[in-house]
């Protein structure tokens, strides 16, 4: 029998700040929270929270005789929240004061915890909240339900004459409470209710408001553990090269001078990669600068990006699988006011501040991996197929995640770190260092897009789009590749929200040499988004009308997006006069099941460069589970999306990624930084995603502001500042 | 053996003179609250504090360091700016990911214990070196602004204060 996996969990902590200094400032932010905080550790078991789970009515909550409650979390925290909004929900219906639980981290157990949008236990594509709200609530009032049972026996009264009140069940007539712990052994004998009775929203006491976020405190003193400061006793620390370029074999390896170096221990030869293991990082990396290694680079030893841009350019020239098809798209485009463009979008690295590493023990009777990934039962399947060893002896330890952005959606390095572990000894770790990690990774599809559209009255009559590009589906979820649609790659393009009688939408699958591509922050609609409102924008300018003016009038079927507009383009002061070579823009979405419209407001010097003065959005995300973390995702969001759309660019050369650090695959820094704002508007309707949309809204935003400013349309990203100083199109 | 005082104390570490800090942190003294994340000073995460000074520890040979007290984020809050400055980052809820905000709390804690309160200018000249990838550069300044509020108004509790 396989043991069930335990993460050691450090003592109940108070928050560290005291009440009089949220006073002080004056932000109402709930000081003195208590809370458990469950973090996979490495350092020992001396950590452990004690918890006998006398009742576990679900997968998600435990609590035990003392009282002690257990939220057991199916969704990774990498930066969006979601421990705190998923514990939020759960101890809504479960009726428990927040201060009082403890929170763990799922093992892999894609029965329990599969992500119901997506059918597998995953964290990705705005998915958490939309796919997990029922759930969550049913598994919260379902626990209580059967608490409330357990005391109305035991009180022989009506259950529907009890009630509950953080943590305890009450029945008002007699004034008798029970608390939670002492029905727990009585509760575990109920069947759980099938369908137990929700809230109502106006029932709701925490969601809807501002919680503190749970996971914050041990992440301002350096107590948070990622995956990369596991440190299992008896550990080594490694760092690997693979081959530079794609599919490419290593011929032969002079480790002389490597071995030479002061606490290097061992060098691992693989066909496909070089490790160094050391006593330490540092020798581990000096030793793998010693190496010499020689490669065969194999059939990709040629590839270029200006090569992999002309067989994209070629495909889009190429009839496609037809995506979505209304009226008559080419007798309407035989008419008078036509318009064409074409646009395309670079690979991009995910360079998420953690860098890719992961932590093996391989013995002959089991494999302990401590990661942070975003596809947890998936790493545990794939050290099981390397190691040959049953999945219920692959133990995975799933940490916090520094930053994910898609990158930890895939196991590469999981793989490349078990298969160096099968080589050592006892427990190591494997470190990318921040060139490895830019150069050998999984990147974001290079996209093409052509579109034909025609104009009448000021309004579009006939669109039509065809996306070329490869296919992270087909790789990635293959029975989600249906009839050569990637439906991923053409989300937004399929779903115009306005109103145009004649729609074709295309994809062409082009799979470029040499590279592979995977999901980046928000997938498929980053790209479709940027595509699709930079060219309503010069459809706008080719109608002679307002950029706002010209989407309000075709938003008549989308009453959610057009309150965003309206909104957006007030606080935005969208009319009013700017300085020359300053600009405003505006883009609008529905994507992640949010409906999102954004102005962004630039200014542009004689030389080109970009000043990203303002970003201003409103959003209708649906119910909201917590205020501030929605406007933090939208603010992070834009950041991440004016990153890439300013500066981010992966290109290839002899089949190699030119790109290596932070010196040259540059991030957005706090100067440049622009005020933002986001607007939310109050809604019922189930919730929307929410950690995607802003990173999608951002390019096509500042592209159509950089439009506003210089007159210069940007139909390629990054942002060409020759272009833009020069005063022609890109 | 090289000596080093860490957090007020004295720790022995058999490393190379020429290691970077960094690792000696994190993989000899399992202090693992100081990030990797670029190892060329691009980036900010491995930030600590020599003498108080902010100074990026992944290019700082171990052997440099001498008698100078080195404060990591671990330590940090036991210095006036430290303890504020983590304080400040609760209250304006800065934090997403937090992998580079160890880094990012080093920084701003350096910059106010030498400029109580630093203008925007100050801000982007003393944070520009800290990338955050989640993006949360607008609640940093927000939250050094609020750190510098919270240490004024401690001041302001503390002045003319007797004690008895």
């Amino acid at each position: 029998m396989s043991e069930p996996w335990t993460p050691r969990l450090p003592a109940t902590r108070k928050m560290p700040v005291s009440r009089r200094d949220f006073l002080k400032v004056g932000v109402a932010a709930g000081g003195g929270l208590f809370l458990g905080f469950a973090i996979p550790s490495a350092r020992g078991a001396k950590l452990g929270v004690a918890h006998d789970p006398a009742f576990s009515p679900n997968a998600f909550i435990r609590i035990a005789r003392t009282g002690a409650v257990t939220l057991i979390m199916p969704q990774v925290e990498m930066g969006q929240g979601v421990y705190t909004s998923i514990a939020v929900i759960l101890a809504e219906e479960l009726d428990v004061r927040l201060a009082t639980v403890t929170l763990e981290a799922a093992p892999p157990n894609d029965a329990l915890y599969g992500n119901p949008a997506l059918g597998f236990q995953v964290t990705g594509g705005s998915t958490s909240i939309r796919a997990f709200w029922m759930p969550l609530r049913r598994a919260g009032a379902g626990a209580r339900a059967m608490l409330i049972a357990a005391a109305a026996n035991d009180w022989k009264v009506d259950p529907a004459a009890c009630g509950t009140a953080a943590g305890e069940v009450v029945h008002a007539a007699s004034g008798r409470r029970l608390s939670y712990g002492s029905l727990v052994d009585r509760a575990a004998r109920l069947k759980p209710p099938a369908n137990p009775t929700l809230k109502t929203p106006k029932e709701f006491r925490m969601i809807g408001t501002v919680v503190p976020r749970l996971d914050t405190p041990d992440k301002v003193t350096g107590k948070a553990l990622f995956g990369i400061d596991a440190l299992p006793p008896g550990v080594k620390f490694a760092t690997l090269m693979a081959s530079p370029v794609l599919g490419g074999k290593v011929i032969r390896v002079d480790d002389a001078a490597a071995r030479a170096i002061p606490g290097v221990r061992q060098i691992v030869v693989l066909d496909d990669l070089v490790a160094v293991v050391a006593d330490h990082t540092w020798a581990a990396k000096q030793g793998l600068d010693a190496l010499n290694i020689v490669w065969e680079d194999g059939p990709n030893a040629h590839v270029t990006t200006e090569e992999i841009l002309e067989q994209l350019k070629a495909a889009s020239e190429r009839s496609g699988a037809v995506a979505k098809s209304v009226g008559d798209v080419a007798k309407e485009l035989g008419g008078a006011e036509r318009v064409e463009a074409r646009y395309h979008v670079p690979f991009l690295a995910h360079a998420p501040m953690e860098p890719m590493n992961c932590t093996v023990h391989v013995r002959a009777d089991g494999c302990e991996i401590w990661v942070g990934n975003q596809v947890i039962t998936r790493a545990q399947a794939t050290a099981a197929e390397i190691t040959g060893l049953p999945k219920d002896k692959v133990i995975v330890h799933n940490h916090l995640l520094g930053g994910g952005f898609g990158r930890r959606l895939e196991v590469d390095g999981i793989a490349k770190s078990v298969r160096i572990a099968q080589k050592v000894d006892g427990p190591v770790k494997v470190i990318w260092t921040r060139e490895e990690d830019i150069q050998k990774a999984l990147y974001r599809p290079f996209y093409f897009d052509r579109f034909e559209a025609s104009l009448a009255g000021g309004k579009i009559t006939a669109w039509k789009h065809r996306i070329a590009g490869s296919s992270v589906l087909a790789r990635w979820a293959p029975p989600a590749f249906v009839n050569g649609i990637d439906s991923d790659a053409v989300e937004v393009a399929v779903d115009l929200q306005y109103e145009v009688p004649n729609l074709h939408v295309e994809y062409v699958r082009q799979e470029p040499s040499g590279i592979q591509t995977c999901f980046w922050r928000g997938v498929g609609p980053t790209h479709n988004i940027f595509v699709t409102e930079s060219f309503v924008d010069e459809l706008a300018h080719k109608a002679g009308k307002d950029p706002v003016r010209f989407r309000r009038d075709q938003l008549g079927k989308a009453p959610r997006l057009l309150a965003c507009l309206d909104l957006v383009a007030s606080k935005a002061g969208w009319g009013q006069v700017l300085p020359k070579r300053a600009g405003r823009g505006v883009a609008v979405q529905y994507a992640f099941g949010s409906y999102l419209a954004t102005v962004a407001e630039v200014e542009v010097d004689e030389h080109g460069e970009v000043y990203v003065r303002r970003c201003v959005c409103a959003v209708d995300c649906g119910i909201v589970v917590n205020p501030d973390t929605v406007v933090a995702q939208l603010e992070g969001g834009i950041i991440f999306g004016l990153t890439a759309a300013l500066h981010s660019e992966i290109t290839l050369a002899k089949g190699r990624v030119q790109q290596s650090n932070f010196n040259n695959y540059r991030m957005m820094r706090i100067n440049e930084a622009p005020k933002i704002e986001v607007h939310l508007i109050p809604s019922v309707e189930a919730p929307g995603g929410i950690g995607e949309p802003g990173t999608a809204a951002a390019a096509p935003a500042l592209a159509n502001a950089l439009f506003a400013a210089t007159g210069v349309r940007l139909r390629k990203l990054p942002v060409d500042r020759h272009a833009l100083a020069a005063g022609t199109a890109a | 053996m090289i000596d080093l005082r860490i957090n007020g104390e004295l720790k022995h570490v058999d490393a190379p003179a020429n290691m970077p800090l960094l690792w000696v942190l994190r993989d000899l003294l399992g202090l693992t609250g100081t990030k990797f994340g670029c190892g060329i000073a691009q980036c900010g995460a491995c930030t600590v504090h020599l003498d108080g000074n902010a100074v990026r520890s992944c290019v700082l040979p171990v052997g440099s360091i001498g008698n100078r007290a080195v404060t990591t984020i671990e330590g940090v809050g036991a210095t006036p700016s430290g303890a504020t400055v983590q304080k400040a980052w609760l209250v304006a809820e800065v934090v997403q990911c937090g992998y580079c905000q160890p880094g990012q709390i080093m920084s701003a804690s350096a910059l106010l214990r030498t400029n109580p309160h630093p203008t925007d200018a100050d801000i982007d000249a003393a944070m520009a070196g800290n990338i955050c990838r989640c993006g949360t550069y607008v609640r940093i300044r927000a939250a050094i602004k609020t750190a510098a509020q919270i240490a004024t108004a401690h001041a302001k509790d503390t002045e003319g204060a007797v004690d008895v």
